[in-house]
């Protein structure tokens, strides 16, 4: 179960960032069909969620698990699972915007 | 148009602002758009890929197609198309964009920024925005793009293969670009203490074109699917000419806009003296003005023909400037005026001997003609007529 803290900042980031309607924000919700994110929005996602979380992803080393993610619960398992592996962060990435 | 006819000028000091950018720049005057564009309103899968000058353009286009009254079922017809350039992409997102290259990173840039400052930027979102799926025109050139967008909307219309093209220009300002005209030395800096003198078409005292922001949007359609429709009729363009100056990228030749102009008419099929107001570019430089000034006399005939330009009111809108103020024109037109040149106080040296609007005159004029002549030498001129149901 994502900490609860976690699931809140994650809906505030779609809220806020990406202006989904807020009752689609149920954990199968499928970001795509649903919540009409596109390709465009993930790359910008993955910035905010570096930004948010202070962890680093990779665009080549995480593709596939970035592919993987369809709905809000699969981005929760995503996000866990980079805390997870990348350790305690210091600092977060070095950003130029 | 409130402005316009209150002879109020939108040029205000931007030393402030500018100084924090660029500290020697001679120019320290500008037109901004002040008043908020409410861009947070546009749906953000929009609004990322449109910088400032996109977004601008979007909110003078709904205005336009709202004023037509065109069906939104139409836009994704294919017969509905886009015709709307800027000099160039949104500077603020290039400026952003190369701010970050220069530091060595750009990760964290958002995935629009290309959008934003790719040159297409405003054809693009709105075509993008709107659901157009007809013809997609930039035509990026200099001043005299929004006019050539109307030229190009014309001829796509003329083949047959749109009924309808939403056509102009839209500019966003920035220090940046009005540095480049410090570069050329064609940038006002003798005024930056009295911004509302500044420019001063046709005046002896000028010194030199201003920057200002904007978008100009017209919907130009076919007659018979306006008629059909039962669309309100503004006017009609019976001649677009353009050409190219051939001799020199910044300085404009008497001859090669007498040339455009000439071009025009004759596409027209009309006689000079047909041609009742010509509302000039006249930025406010030396040589530019006294250029245009010299061929409206060559076309025109001494006092041939009433003139006046409106860059004195908002500056030189750049890509926006050739449909902004043909759209002031097609207003005062409507209502039934001409309306003066703002800061035009002496006439300077050869650029006498035309009829110059100095104040607000009752005027009931049936062809017009605006004319853009822009950097890299680009002319290009359109003639309209007031519509009559005939």
């Amino acid at each position: 179960m994502t900490d609860p803290e976690i699931v809140e900042k994650v809906h505030r980031i779609l809220l806020n960032e990406f202006e989904v309607p807020e009752d689609t924000l149920l954990p199968n919700a499928h970001l795509y069909d649903e919540l009409g994110l596109d390709s465009l929005d993930t790359v910008d996602l993955m910035v905010v969620l570096e930004k948010e979380f202070l962890f680093k992803i990779d665009r080549v080393m995480d593709e596939e698990k970035i592919r993987e993610i369809r709905t809000i619960e699969e981005l929760l398992s995503f996000i866990e699972y980079k805390r997870k592996n990348d350790g305690q962060p210091t600092r977060p990435p070095n950003f130029s915007a | 148009m409130k402005g316009l006819y209150a002879r109020r000028s939108a040029v205000i000091d931007l030393q402030e602002r500018w100084r924090r950018e660029i500290e020697d720049l001679t120019c320290w005057v500008g037109a901004p758009i002040d008043e908020p564009l409410n861009h947070m309103q546009i749906p953000r899968k929009f609004r990322r890929s449109m910088g400032r000058v996109a977004i601008i353009a979007y909110v003078a286009a709904l205005e336009a197609l709202q004023g037509a009254r065109i069906p939104e079922s139409l836009f994704g017809s294919g017969r509905v198309g886009v015709s709307f350039a800027s000099t160039m992409g949104s500077v603020s997102s290039l400026e952003e964009f190369f701010a970050a290259a220069q530091r060595g990173r750009i990760h964290g840039l958002p995935s629009g920024i290309l959008f934003q400052f790719m040159s297409n930027t405003c054809a693009a979102n709105l075509a993008h925005a709107l659901g157009i799926t007809g013809r997609m025109i930039s035509s990026n050139a200099a001043c005299s793009s929004s006019l050539q967008a109307l030229g190009c909307g014309v001829e796509a219309i003329q083949h047959n293969d749109q009924d309808i093209m939403l056509c102009g220009g839209a500019e966003e300002l920035h220090p940046v670009v009005s540095a480049a005209f410090d570069l050329i030395n064609a940038s006002s800096c003798r005024f930056n203490d009295h911004p509302s003198q500044t420019p001063r078409p046709f005046d002896r005292d000028r010194d030199g074109t201003v920057c200002g922001e904007g978008a100009g949007a017209v919907v130009l359609e076919s007659q018979r699917s306006a008629r059909a429709r039962g669309a309100k009729i503004l006017a009609e363009v019976v001649a677009y000419a353009t050409t190219a100056d051939g001799t020199h990228m910044a300085q404009p030749h008497r001859e090669s806009i007498s040339g455009c102009l000439r071009k025009a008419l004759r596409a027209a099929e009309l006689s000079p003296k047909t041609i009742e107001y010509v509302n000039a570019h006249a930025t406010g430089t030396l040589q530019g003005d006294r250029a245009e000034a010299e061929a409206l006399k060559t076309v025109f005939g001494e006092n041939g023909v009433a003139v006046s330009g409106f860059k004195g009111y908002f500056g030189h809108t750049l890509g926006a400037c050739g449909a902004l103020e043909l759209i002031a024109c097609l207003r005062m037109q409507e209502d039934g005026y001409l309306i003066p040149t703002l800061n035009l106080e002496t006439i300077g040296e050869g650029c006498g001997g035309l009829d110059h609007i100095t104040t607000l005159r009752p005027a009931d004029f049936r062809y017009f003609a605006k004319a853009s002549f822009a950097l890299g030498g680009v002319n290009t001129v359109l003639i309209l007529k007031r519509y009559t149901n005939d």
